[in-house]
């Protein structure tokens, strides 16, 4: 086979988008230059919009501070959490591309058992770029791998598989636990490298985490709502979670796939395990109506959209978990504001020259380098 | 008193003979399996004596034996792969071992000598966790815990009946795609155990598994034959209807199935090409099978392995038979299959 003599050009470049939250710095970003530079980011930054945040040189990008979310969203910003990292959905919303990686500001990249650096975007866009098998278990996990493919007795009837929405991926150094875990093992860190991607199957939930992530934003986005977080709010760090529960359900009514496993990035920080029990304390006896109550949603058939899926769960949301406690009615009109919010901002392709969008220049309020 | 010395007389490492000279094999396995009861079963139409080094706790059934407790029409359960189901038959441990005989002990990624018996019986006992999936893998593992959003009523998991282990080298392919990449040898070691979750359905491959017999052998049926079923693993389907079988079973009783480590590592034998011109029913019947089981419900009276198999094989004869004669035995195979199970646990 021949090689190209000049590299090619890094894929998807004009098509995904990097959102990134932040309340602190950018400084994380200078390592990930060599595979990240290329790409448009978009910057959610909470918390205290006076304050300045840095981007490193070379990169193109649009920054929102919460005068901006306002600015564009107007009433339904109410939507958007504050001093939480969910506010990272308001850059899924404002994005115009096909593609969204997601990262927090304290992962790194990580190298692999051979000691080389691993490059999280490339690994996250060939998950979504090849099939998921969401509906028989391939004990070789993605058969799209090279080296690997479906084993005997998989059915070929299903070895097209189906389009890949969500990738999910891991973390080497400190794990993603939460706080009761934290507190028994601070120690703990994760060094083991699992060489496998592959397809959660069909009808099961898995806990999504928000700091690896990417997904195709045409097939899924509008399920990518990250919830009411934070301030002013009775939960945190389920926000993540939260988006993963309703956008499980919605892939799985759809015929959408969601994969796990690579690519590996460097989790370098480990938030404080008392702060995070007082903020998920709600949310682990509240995960025990929770679960139950997406493990048996059934959506209705008319349903053929997302935001049609999306609508519907948020119904079955207020009606079925209204009486967990009031929040979930909160979080039900929440979810319905940011289905309108998406629909705005996202007018379908038709109707987009007519439409006069509220969405921010690119060039404000920050300036963009490159 | 370690956890290896409880185990050791609870093991039963059963063999299916499909060659007579085991020497190499065995020698090959045995810093593994030498603490360990064996059973081999030789396959019953294979000629010529069963050929064992010394040093070895082993029993060795051949036709004669499986003829005088079953009887000679039931035998025909037993012919090629699926003679080591008269070792699951005949065993009275609580856990079961089981690999083909051409396989041998794999590397892992460290260079060290991959214990099978060692990782499977860690797989059988520790819990399973299949209503939930967990993102770093097996919780159990050390090193690994259970992620942030994982429930906490369900940390408890379930008990593991069976441990789904895999292969380096020559994978377990199918003969169309091993005979379209002739060159393709899985040289991945993925260092991870997880539960498979409730309902998703996988492909058994008897090269390399163990169970909880006490649980669930009954679920481990010799019943499907293809009409050209032969003596290498491209032309049979014994393991992946028994796998479907075993899956939905545990589904409904409660317990788990573990898949990843350990691995083996397997030999060349035989050639794709020559195995896809054999009339290849099993691509057929894989169609038809998976919506069936993908669809399955078995009654809240059945309980035990016994009484599931006894209701699969109803629903199985009512609605697969309808189109495929195959099926209809293979729910036959499936009764006599329990009959027999119960007969030589009384007698």
């Amino acid at each position: 086979m021949a090689h190209p003599i000049t590299p090619l050009s890094p894929p998807l470049k004009d098509e995904l988008d990097i959102v990134i939250p932040t309340i602190r710095n950018l400084d994380f970003l200078e390592m990930w230059r060599p595979f990240l530079q290329p790409y448009h980011l978009i910057i959610v930054q909470d918390g205290d919009p006076a304050k300045v945040i840095k981007v490193p040189d070379g990169f193109d990008y649009e920054l929102y501070n919460r005068n901006d979310v306002n600015r564009v969203l107007g009433p339904k910003a109410s939507c958007i959490s504050f001093k939480d990292s969910a506010c990272r959905c308001f850059g899924f919303l404002v994005s115009k591309k096909k593609y969204i990686f997601t990262i927090d500001d304290d992962c790194f990249v990580a190298k692999d058992p051979s000691g080389k650096e691993i490059n999280a975007l490339a690994q996250h866009i060939q998950n979504l770029l090849t099939p998921s098998t969401p509906l028989f278990f391939n004990t070789l996990y993605d058969p799209y791998r090279e080296g690997a493919d479906f084993v005997r007795g998989y059915p070929f009837s299903l070895r097209e598989g189906v389009s890949t929405a969500i990738s999910h991926g891991l973390w080497l150094n400190i794990p993603d636990y939460d706080a009761p875990t934290q507190l028994v093992k601070p120690r703990e860190r994760n060094t083991r490298y699992v060489d496998a991607v592959m397809t959660i199957p069909k009808g099961t939930l898995f806990p999504m985490c928000g700091m690896n992530l990417a997904f195709d934003r045409e097939l899924i986005g509008p399920a990518m709502y990250f919830g009411l977080m934070g301030d002013g709010q009775p939960i945190g760090r389920y926000d993540d979670m939260w988006a993963g529960w309703c956008a499980k359900v919605i892939c799985d009514h759809l015929n959408l796939g969601v994969k796990t496993g690579l690519p590996y990035i460097w989790h370098s920080k480990a938030s404080n395990p008392f702060v995070n029990l007082k903020k998920e304390y709600k949310g682990i006896y509240w995960q025990e109506e929770i679960i139950p109550f997406f493990q048996s949603i059934v959506l209705s058939k008319e349903c053929t959209t997302v935001q049609e899926c999306y609508v519907e769960l948020s119904k079955n949301v207020k009606e079925k978990l209204g009486s967990v406690d009031p929040y979930f009615q909160k979080l039900g009109d929440a979810m319905v504001t940011w289905i309108e919010a998406w629909e705005e901002l996202n007018p379908p392709k038709e109707a987009s020259a007519a439409a006069e969008p509220k969405s921010v220049k690119k060039e404000e309020p920050s300036p963009k380098s490159k | 008193m370690s956890q290896a010395n409880i185990m050791d007389n609870e093991v039963d490492i059963v063999i299916g003979a499909l060659h007579s000279d085991l020497t190499t094999f065995m020698n090959e396995w045995r810093p593994v399996f030498s603490r360990f009861h064996l059973i081999i079963v030789k396959d019953p139409d294979l000629s010529g004596e069963i050929q064992i080094p010394e040093g070895f706790n082993v029993d060795v059934y051949t036709r004669s034996d499986i003829d005088r407790v079953v009887g000679s029409s039931t035998s025909v359960l037993f012919s090629g792969y699926s003679c080591r189901y008269f070792g699951y038959l005949m065993s009275r441990k609580k856990y079961v071992i089981s690999i083909d005989d051409d396989c041998i002990p794999a590397k892992d990624n460290e260079g060290s000598l991959v214990d099978i018996v060692a990782q499977h019986i860690t797989n059988l006992t520790t819990p399973a966790t299949p209503f939930f999936f967990n993102t770093l893998y097996d919780p159990y593992r050390k090193g690994a815990d259970f992620v942030r959003g994982y429930p906490f009523s369900l940390r408890e998991g379930v008990t593991c009946a069976l441990s789904c282990g895999l292969w380096l080298n020559l994978a377990d392919y199918d003969a169309p795609t091993q005979a379209l990449k002739p060159e393709l040898r899985n040289s991945r070691y993925v260092d991870a155990v997880l539960t498979v979750p409730v309902r998703a359905m996988l492909p058994l491959s008897g090269i390399n598994i163990a169970f909880d017999r006490e649980l669930v052998g009954p679920a481990l049926i010799p019943a499907l034959k293809l009409a050209g079923e032969g003596k290498f693993r491209w032309e049979t389907m014994e393991d992946i209807w028994s796998g479907m079988c075993v899956k939905v079973i545990s589904d409904h009783m409660g317990l788990g199935v573990k898949s990843g480590l350990p691995y083996v590592w397997r030999n060349e034998r035989g050639n794709a090409i020559e195995s896809l011109k054999k009339e290849w029913e099993g691509v057929k019947l894989m169609e038809e099978v998976v919506p069936f089981f993908q669809a399955v419900r078995l009654p809240q009276s059945a309980v035990t392995a016994e009484d599931c198999v006894v209701e699969l094989a109803k629903t199985v004869k009512e609605q697969l038979g309808q189109s495929y004669p195959m099926f209809v035995r293979a729910a036959e195979a499936m009764v006599e299959w329990i009959k027999v199970w119960k007969a030589v646990r009384s007698g």
